[in-house]
């Protein structure tokens, strides 16, 4: 029962505190799990966060959900979950359901649309965020052509953004690995 | 049939959505409003306005709320089970076979490999609100309150939430036309 309260409070203060979504809440889990419960070492938590890197989703439920299998198993799982995401959703559905009873207001409307140019904003920073990793994960020209590939096929042909996501994940996995064949064929030069 | 719908609405964001929840909201407003038409833009926009205000993962929220609009509490359930439970599913059942690849070359090309097609998706959503904030609120209000909320953002890093309450009450008394 103990382990069970102190996942809750775990998961609860790192998702409570985290605004910006759920990778700018991992230094608060990482406090938690690594310093406050002491659950994982430094080096484990970095090992379950690269795991999980490795999946697509939402970091955070992943994060919270290995851990509290960790930790207590299933039930720890879906603690550790729900005490991460449950207190958020229901604020979100108390402050939207209240807004959009009063929406034929003419203040309710004039608050929509005094936010979304705040959206414009931390959206455009959100892409250009994006595209400044995809440029040094990538060099410039492969970055800038799969760029223009993706908006031709997605916004000129309409295919389904997911279509050409899944197809660029199948190239990433199947595309043999060139840079170790390189460092395979530089060993067996000296040998 | 609406379960279904919530249930692929959401699953398909969250199984191809590398880079976290953030990566996905392009992906969730693709379903949300060009497939099902749950929502207008500005409905969404309004969505991730709050969303931002509010603190916890982004993409649960949004599953949750939209989740919640469209088919009730158990409409809620269903959203975030499918943004939650595949990847979190898969990371439990592989953890041996994951923790070979952790390092692997390819797993940082998977994430590489996405990120212009998910920049390109945040660029044309961008361009959307952008679109619908200069039909609704006007050019000038448009201009004041993005460059208003850049820099408080950007350069002195105010918190998003101050910054998206301001924008609520500048918009009640300013744009209430």
């Amino acid at each position: 029962m103990k382990t069970h309260i102190n996942l809750f409070i775990a998961f609860f203060r790192s998702g409570i505190l985290g605004f910006g979504g759920g990778p700018s809440a991992i230094p608060l889990v990482h406090k938690e799990v690594v310093t406050t419960f002491k659950w994982m070492n430094d080096d484990e938590f970095s090992d379950v966060l690269a795991l999980g890197n490795t999946l697509p989703g939402p970091i955070n439920t992943k994060m919270a959900g290995y851990i509290g299998y960790h930790v207590a198993g299933v039930l720890g799982m879906i603690n550790a979950v729900l005490s991460s995401i449950v207190p958020s959703i229901l604020m979100m559905i108390v402050l939207l359901t209240t807004l959009t009873t009063f929406k034929d207001q003419p203040w309710v409307v004039g608050m929509t649309r005094g936010v979304i140019p705040i959206v414009v904003v931390m959206m455009a920073v959100l892409t250009w965020d994006f595209f400044k990793k995809s440029n040094q994960g990538l060099g410039w020209k492969i970055s800038v052509t799969l760029l223009l590939v993706s908006f031709l096929l997605i916004e000129l042909v309409h295919i389904h953004p997911g279509i050409v996501i899944a197809l660029l994940l199948a190239y990433a996995l199947l595309k043999p690995n060139k840079q170790k064949n390189e460092e395979i064929e530089r060993q067996k030069g000296t040998n | 049939m609406i379960y279904w719908e919530l249930f692929l609405a959401f699953f398909i964001p969250g199984i191809l959505g590398y880079g976290g929840g953030p990566a996905s909201i392009p992906l969730v407003e693709y379903e949300v409003v060009a497939k099902y038409q749950w929502m207008t833009v500005e409905e969404f926009s309004e969505v991730l306005a709050l969303g931002n205000a509010l603190p916890g993962p982004i993409a649960t929220k949004m599953a949750g709320y939209i989740g919640y609009e469209v088919g009730g509490v158990f409409g809620a359930v269903v959203g975030v089970f499918a943004t939650v439970a595949p990847s979190l599913i898969l990371m439990i059942a592989l953890l041996g076979l994951l923790y070979k690849f952790k390092d692997s070359p390819k797993v940082k090309n998977m994430t590489a490999l996405v990120r212009p097609t998910i920049a390109i998706l945040l660029g044309v959503l961008t361009y959307r609100f952008l679109e619908s904030s200069y039909v609704g609120a006007g050019i000038w209000h448009t201009l004041f309150l993005i460059i208003a909320s850049f820099l408080l953002l950007e350069k002195w890093k105010v918190h998003p939430a101050f910054v998206i309450v301001g924008g609520l009450g500048y918009g009640a008394i300013f744009l209430s036309f």
